[in-house]
């Protein structure tokens, strides 16, 4: 007698336990994009992210038909970690947001990691590039989703490398982005029997890099390469023609360059550029239909990888919150480690225990203008790099999580 | 290759010319503030709002009306410069009675109002703004690629500051002006009109930070915060120079210009800091500056 | 008197209730810029002396305890202190370089020497530059007092306002006080009544400058991050802004400022850049028509000083 009801009292209270864990918090399953909406970074996400997000909520809607209620939040976080910072921090403490996406400029990514991890959220980076998110400073409420800079380096670095461009000169961003970006692709240059010869670190958002290129010259650096992005890359290889730079004999590696910044720059001044992206409109049928789609309510801007990021993560996302019957940030993210992905824009991959998401990369090179048949027809694979290649190797990334 | 003091000619010549272009922006800029505050002893705060305004004058004529830059260089002043008459008329005149610092707390406020209205329109990125034809492309000297279009800012530079000094200094116009400083009233009752002449000052002042905007535009992009953090090394470069000193704020601008130059060549790091620990330094050994007069 | 101690039970009241109702991080900041604004305001309202670089106190205190709290692990109440401390050298040191001069010259030489500043920890390797020193650990307040807990934290910024705010109070009504205020009024004849007007300026410009690093330091720790935008020009010019608003020579215009400009900022924050162009007119505004601020005019309508 006093067994069953000893028994009934412990199955109703299971019962009980966990029918409360497996709820959406607020009823509401709330996605904040976070990122830079009116700076040098605007393009590569911006509102466009946004609209990515949008996308993939609708999609995920109308294929999987949940009863789930989805919300999409955004904000400019200025590139200032300070900013971005706080907007996490009202957005989970007040606003019940329950998750947070793109979020480029990798200083702002890493106090943000801090402030999900600490409040138990979910953060699924696209945006920022620096590796130390699956390294010293991974977490388990943060996967980064994209691309990183040990990525860019074996990719791009790599490839210059090889092909005879062994004595190098950076010009570096000086920031957590630059840093890691400079210190990875050196790596890869020494690996490969090149010379680092030195460095200069610029301010973000700097407007002329007249004195940066000029030490550049002096150092008669074979490769001179360019650790920054956006808005400085374009200013960096646009000012480099008035110098005489690529006349000189010197060569110009862009080590993050997005297709937004080839448009930016024109075909023009960035042919023949060598540069390494997780995602190309123009990969294949899927890419390209979701392209048109996304063109069609951004103003004909086509996606960069980071929109294209953006919405593969929010399908994952939603997935195993519909999974799972809960957006406890933890759990969620254990749970999309645990699922395989799969979407129409990257096809199958896989994400690691350090929160590193796996899968095939590319080797670019921008066509001549004589090759390009139309607006944002800039690139031709060079190679392809695949997923257990493409990203550093787990042990050696120094993260706690892995064992 | 040559070296001297170790650093190869190519670079150090390199540094200098830059530091000679920077320092021409100081001292076009330094010149419409020591214009000013000579006269109005009005510090203007709004002063590297009109830099970016000529250059973004440059930037709309170019793309909105295809006016073309060699009329935007006569153009922009012009239309900031008349911009700068409304703020002196409708604003500037009602504080000259108070505090002078009530004046800068205005043209600060006036400069946060004309950043944040760009940069809603603009964001933060710089637009492009092409390089006249006629100024394209660069001579190879040698030692060193010398871009045209850089040289061009140097020698108009010199030949504005130096023009302007010459009709503050030795011109009859110029004599009016600063007796106007000194003694407003006595100038007045000689006849002069002294409060349109303090407008049109405040006009002329403003219309040199514009044109120097217009030169700025196809070299630093043009974007709505190229003023913001130029202004303060400006008012450093003022601080040195002397507050009122029209010669003492040119050879300052150019002066600091090329020592920052050659900074960057030697002790890159401290670059940014070397015009404000020499204003530290001057302060120190003469308060009123290198040129100025003591107050 | 009685005036300002009805405003003061109402100013406690408003603190000891609002963060039931409003997000307490917010109030938070509101009380951290207050107090900033307090500090600027002992400097500019009663000593006539306009600070425009008062940023590199409150950035310097902030990096300082930020350092130690995380780095050299501080307990939270000594790396407050060590982070006020700093800027209480600070003060002297630069005090000394300023104080020689007046009015623009004082006002331009503060801004150079704060942009100076701003440039060394832009490179500082212990500031992390762009990134600022993140991951501040809250810690707990003497050992005991665990300051994560977010009512914790509130008491203990509540406490230290409050105190900083008493203090500018006391030193206000106090013999150096008034000393002060009349050199604002015409320093000549203050000098020939046989002060050392230089020693009082130097003297309110250190004060001022220690407790705008004990803003900042407490700001570091509730943020738990220290970074470029507090050293920043633009923000020596949103004190000056706070103050002016609430109202230049008043006890209590420096905090009805900070919460109307911090809330403003909130509430524009979507809106993007059009926050500068808000503040860029209030201080046109405030200049040209309202140059008594809020709290100088309520003050000049009951004919009371508040």
């Amino acid at each position: 007698m006093f067994q069953l009801k000893k028994l009934s009292a412990a199955m109703a209270l299971a019962l009980a336990a966990a029918g409360a864990q497996a709820q959406v918090s607020g009823g509401v399953v709330k996605i904040g994009v976070l990122n830079d909406m009116s700076s040098l970074y605007a393009d590569i996400g911006g509102p466009g992210s946004v609209t990515a997000a949008r996308m993939a909520v609708e999609d995920f809607m109308k294929s999987s038909k949940s009863k789930l209620k989805v919300e999409v939040v955004s904000a400019d976080h200025q590139n200032k970690p300070d900013v971005g910072s706080a907007i996490a921090r009202q957005w989970y403490d007040s606003d019940g947001v329950d998750a947070i996406f793109d979020v480029p400029t990798s200083s702002v990514a890493l106090a943000v990691n801090q402030v999900t991890r600490d409040k138990g959220k979910a953060f699924l980076v696209t945006g920022a590039a620096s590796s130390d998110l699956t390294g010293k400073a991974c977490s388990p409420n943060t996967i980064h989703w994209l691309y990183d800079t040990w990525m860019l380096a074996n990719g791009t670095g790599s490839a210059i490398v090889k092909t005879g461009g062994d004595t190098w000169f950076f010009i570096t961003a000086d920031y957590a982005f630059g840093h890691a970006l400079e210190r990875d692709t050196a790596e890869v240059v020494k690996k490969n029997g090149g010379k680092v010869l030195g460095a200069v670190r610029h301010p973000l958002n700097t407007q002329d890099f007249s004195s940066f290129l000029l030490q550049a010259q002096s150092s008669k650096a074979k490769i001179i390469g360019l650790a920054n992005a956006g808005g400085d890359t374009i200013n960096s290889i646009k000012q480099a023609a008035e110098f005489g730079i690529v006349k000189g004999g010197q060569n110009l590696a862009g080590l993050l360059v997005f297709i937004t910044d080839v448009h930016g720059l024109g075909l023009n001044t960035a042919q023949g550029l060598i540069l390494t992206e997780a995602w190309y409109w123009d990969l294949n049928d899927s890419s390209r239909a979701w392209a048109k789609r996304f063109a069609a309510q951004n103003n004909n801007k086509y996606p960069s990888m980071d929109h294209a990021g953006v919405y593969s993560a929010v399908l994952h996302y939603l997935k195993a919150v519909a999974a799972l019957n809960s957006d406890d940030g933890t759990k969620v993210i254990a749970q999309m480690k645990k699922t395989p992905t799969d979407d129409p824009l990257f096809g199958k991959g896989r994400i690691r225990e350090d929160g590193r998401k796996l899968h095939d990369v590319y080797l670019f090179e921008v066509k001549k203008p004589a090759e390009s048949k139309g607006p944002y027809d800039y690139y031709k694979v060079r190679a392809k790099i695949p997923a257990d290649q493409a990203f550093r190797p787990e042990k050696e990334g120094g993260c706690s999580l892995v064992k | 290759m040559t070296e001297i003091f170790g650093i190869p000619t190519q670079a150090l010549f390199g540094q200098l010319l830059i530091g000679l272009i920077n320092g021409s922006f100081y001292a076009l800029l330094s010149l419409g503030l020591a214009v000013i505050f000579g006269l109005l002893n009005i510090i203007n705060f709004t002063h590297g709002a009109q830099y970016m305004l000529g250059a973004f004058c440059a930037y709309l004529l170019l793309n909105k009306l295809g006016v073309g830059y060699w009329w935007s260089l006569a153009a922009a002043p012009l239309i900031v410069g008349a911009l700068g008459v409304a703020i002196e008329r409708l604003m500037l005149k009602q504080l000259y009675k108070l505090d002078h610092l009530y004046g800068l707390l205005l043209t600060f406020g006036l400069a946060l109002i004309i950043q944040g209205v760009f940069r809603n329109e603009y964001g933060s990125s710089g637009q492009p703004y092409p390089i006249p034809q006629e100024l394209t492309g660069s001579r190879n000297l040698g030692f060193m690629f010398l871009p045209i279009y850089r040289a061009w800012v140097i020698v108009v530079s010199l030949v504005v500051c130096l023009g302007t000094w010459f009709v503050i200094e030795k011109t009859k116009l110029g004599a009016y002006l600063r007796a106007a400083t000194e003694n407003p009233q006595l100038v007045q009752a000689f006849g002069i009109n002294v409060p349109l002449m303090i407008t049109l000052t405040y006009g002329f002042g403003v219309a040199l930070a514009a044109f120097a905007g217009v030169m700025a535009a196809p070299i630093y992009q043009v974007s709505p915060q190229m003023g913001s953090d130029l202004i303060i090394v400006v008012f450093a470069v003022v601080v040195i120079g002397g507050m009122g000193s029209i010669m003492g704020s040119i050879l300052t601008g150019f002066g600091l210009g090329v020592i920052e130059g050659l900074t960057k060549v030697f002790y890159p790091e401290a670059s940014n800091t070397v015009i404000f620990i020499i204003m530290v330094l001057v302060l120190l050994v003469r308060p009123a500056g290198l040129f100025g007069a003591q107050k | 008197m009685r005036h300002q101690k009805i405003a003061f039970v109402l100013m406690v009241a408003f603190f000891a209730l609002a963060p039931l109702v409003l997000y307490p991080v917010f109030l938070m900041k509101v009380m951290c810029f207050a107090l900033f604004a307090c500090a600027f305001n002992l400097l500019i309202g009663f000593g006539g002396l306009l600070s425009f670089g008062h940023a590199m106190f409150l950035g310097t205190a902030g990096y300082a305890t930020a350092h130690a709290a995380k780095v050299w692990g501080f307990p939270t109440e000594l790396a407050i202190l060590f982070g006020t401390f700093c800027s209480f050298l600070l003060g002297i040191v630069t005090g000394a370089l300023a104080i020689r001069r007046q009015g623009i010259y004082f006002a331009m030489i503060t801004l150079a020497l704060a942009q100076m500043l701003f440039f060394f920890y832009l490179q500082a390797p212990f500031t992390g530059g762009e990134d600022g020193i993140q991951a501040v650990p809250r810690g707990r307040l003497f050992g005991l007092l665990d300051l994560g807990n977010i009512w914790n934290m509130y008491l203990t910024v509540a406490l230290v306002f409050l105190g900083g705010f008493l203090l500018v109070f006391r030193i206000i009504y106090s013999p150096f006080g008034h000393v002060l205020q009349a050199i604002r009024e015409n320093e000549p004849r203050a000098i020939s009544l046989g002060y050392n007007t230089t020693m009082y300026k130097f003297l309110a410009y250190v004060i001022s400058a220690t407790l705008a690093g004990l803003a900042g330091a407490t700001k570091a720790i509730v943020f738990q991050l220290a970074s470029l935008t507090d050293v920043h020009w633009t923000m020596s010019g949103e004190v000056v802004l706070i103050t002016l608003l609430g109202g230049m020579g008043t006890v209590f215009g420096p905090v009805v400022g900070a919460l109307v400009i911090i809330t403003m900022e909130n509430y524009l924050a979507q809106l993007g850049a059009w926050v500068t162009v808000v503040q860029g007119a209030i201080f046109v505004l405030c200049v040209l028509t309202f140059r008594r601020g809020i709290v100088g005019e309520i003050a000049n309508l009951i004919r009371k000083p508040l």
